[in-house]
């Protein structure tokens, strides 16, 4: 259809006042990424800018130097979020599986269960004794992996959901007529179809993982299981902590170790970079699982 | 004899597929259903070298020390408002950005602006209280020296002024989300036939008139379901936005403080288990029944989109 004078003057708006606003959403990243890259003495002068006035990788070879701290957190981070998005995807679809199945008894018991804990939560109190003084929990791996992320009901339901109105019962039942089990049917036939909700919440999950901070702040108090995210908290806290006023001893005792402003952007940057790899390929799962997600949860 | 058959047959049927669920229903027993039977701390005096179950009850007293604080009528105030204020200012910039987004639909650079869209959101607040230092740290944030100072005005010390961070968090709220919440809104106004609008344009209709008697009152159920699910979540907030992001500074704590940062700080800097297990089971409560009236008006409203 050809375009009236006004859709035009519409379609300029839109294409301009989207600009900004997607340049909005960019230039703190843009910042900090210039920040990294600027000479300790033109950021302390003059603050952090888009235009510096001199630049300097200093930052980085910092990082790659203090292999001990920061490689071992962004070690942690990888692993935590792999294993994490493993186990997890692994029990969210195992327990969706019978879910979906109309002719399973107790799918709808199921569904309730898993719903409910959606609607109530015990809060943060029963949960953190029951983990601390039942499961001795504190400073380990463990403690990143298993509290609160491994598995939840939106999760599971995204998966039930998809599970039932797109692998069709017929197919399931013809396979177990030729002599395939359930296990063997969940493998072989439910996962291969369902791909693109794994790939949805994989990506959840993964992000998920990949940005907690809260699992550490709680039950971690030993720095050799920080990932990237708690070593930036701890970096922020001593920031904090010279600005309180207490500083007066922290300068003598910690000045000598405190990263510089630029190495603490530096590592903002490259908390973000593994983002940014696995977005443009996953982006459409992304948006498809918000959808589905918003509309039936 | 047949009847056992019977059952052996059921159970057959039923075990296999009971194994599946096993590991997902235990992790959910663990880390969900035992938390909820846990709320009984909250009328303890929880003393470790007693052990929890042994601890003496007190009742409703931690509730009666909590609600005789300020800190319950600042948590719950700031709790509300800002999500009632993130609700209403949200909706309005996703659906803005929805809409314009829509226009630009076939255009190659749209799938660019959608990750510029998206990005923000999937960052962990961590960075994001990063980003926000660059800004707005008092020495060299890039507020204070490259907008403030060459403007000739005071520079400000953020960090430490309690009255600009409902402006700020708002702010930094819509950064993070405004995007990724377009993202629904954007899929239903795809979702509108065309031929509406194509028939609205032949009665001459613009392009502003199109939007306001048809893509509006079409987004109208989304916008109206959406919002509703906020409400029920509306006594949640996002611990980090309102921990990490301020810091933790003290000073700020009088528009910083919600349910979810007490609870943490009564909890692990306080050490003070009862007051946090109060707040705790007084958010859950709360948030409980909200779930269920609204999940009642959206039956009503839309039976489709209700939650159960």
């Amino acid at each position: 259809m050809i375009q009236t004078r006004g859709e035009r003057v519409f379609t300029l708006f839109s294409a301009i006042m989207m600009g900004l606003i997607a340049l909005a959403a960019f230039l703190p990243f843009i910042l900090i990424v210039i920040s990294s890259v600027t000479k300790e003495s033109s950021l302390i002068n003059d603050g952090y800018s888009f235009f510096p006035k001199a630049f300097s990788m200093d930052a980085y070879i910092y990082l790659e130097a203090s292999a001990y701290t920061f490689l071992r957190a962004y070690g942690v981070s990888f692993l935590v979020t792999i294993v994490g998005t493993a186990v997890g995807l692994l029990i969210t679809s195992m327990l969706a599986y019978p879910m979906s199945r109309r002719d399973f008894k107790y799918h709808n018991l199921l569904a309730f269960a898993v719903f409910f804990t959606m609607l109530f939560s015990g809060g943060v109190v029963p949960s953190y004794i029951m983990w601390t003084q039942y499961f001795h929990i504190k400073d380990s791996l463990a403690a990143l992996i298993v509290p609160n992320l491994l598995a939840n009901g939106f999760n599971v339901l995204l998966v039930r959901n998809y599970f039932k109105s797109n692998v069709p019962l017929d197919l399931i039942e013809s396979a177990q007529i030729d002599g395939a089990t359930e296990t063997k049917t969940f493998f072989r036939i439910m996962l291969p179809l369902s791909v693109p909700v794994l790939a949805t919440v994989g990506l959840f999950m993964g992000l998920a993982y990949w940005n907690d901070w809260i699992n550490a702040l709680y039950f971690v108090s030993k720095p050799q299981f920080y990932g990237i995210q708690n070593l930036l908290v701890q970096l922020m806290n001593n920031i904090q902590y010279l600005n309180s006023g207490q500083a007066g001893n922290a300068v003598g005792a910690g000045a000598v170790d405190l990263p510089s402003s630029a190495v603490r952007m530096a590592m903002a940057v490259l908390g973000i970079v593994p983002i940014l790899v696995v977005l443009p390929p996953l982006q459409k799962f992304l948006t498809r699982g918000v959808v589905i997600g918003a509309v039936k949860g | 004899m047949k009847r056992a058959k019977g059952t052996s047959n059921a159970l057959r049927k039923t075990a296999p597929l009971m194994m599946l669920a096993a590991p997902g229903l235990l992790y959910f027993l663990i880390n969900s259903y035992i938390p909820m039977f846990g709320v009984f701390i909250a009328f303890k005096d929880v003393n470790y070298a007693k052990g929890i179950f042994g601890s003496d009850w007190i009742g409703f007293d931690n509730f009666q020390f909590l609600f005789k604080t300020t800190d319950a009528w600042i948590m719950t105030r700031n709790t509300l408002l800002y999500n009632i204020t993130f609700i209403a200012v949200g909706t309005l910039c996703s659906i803005f950005i929805a809409i314009l987004m829509s226009e630009l639909l076939s255009r190659w650079y749209s799938k660019l602006y959608l990750s510029g869209l998206v990005l923000p959101s999937l960052i962990s607040m961590v960075v994001l209280s990063m980003l926000v230092y660059a800004f707005l740290n008092a020495d060299s944030g890039f507020v204070n020296k490259s907008i403030l100072a060459p403007l000739g005005l005071p520079e400000i010390s953020w960090y430490a002024e309690a009255k600009y961070w409902p402006y700020l968090l708002v702010i930094v709220q819509m950064w993070k989300t405004a995007g990724y919440g377009s993202i629904v809104y954007f899929a239903s106004i795809a979702g509108i036939d065309k031929s509406i609008y194509e028939a609205a344009k032949i009665d001459g209709a613009g392009k502003l008139r199109q939007i306001r008697t048809i893509t509006l009152p079409l987004l109208k159920p989304t916008v109206i379901v959406l919002c509703l699910m906020s409400i029920g979540r509306i006594f949640n907030s996002d611990f980090g936005l309102f921990y990490q992001v301020p810091l933790n500074a003290g000073a700020l704590y009088s528009t910083t403080q919600t349910i979810d940062t007490y609870v943490y700080r009564a909890l692990m800097q306080l050490n003070d288990i009862g007051m946090s297990a109060a707040a705790g089971l007084y958010q859950s409560l709360v948030g409980f029944v909200l779930v269920l009236v609204v999940n009642a008006i959206v039956k009503r409203v839309n039976s489709d989109n209700a939650l159960f």
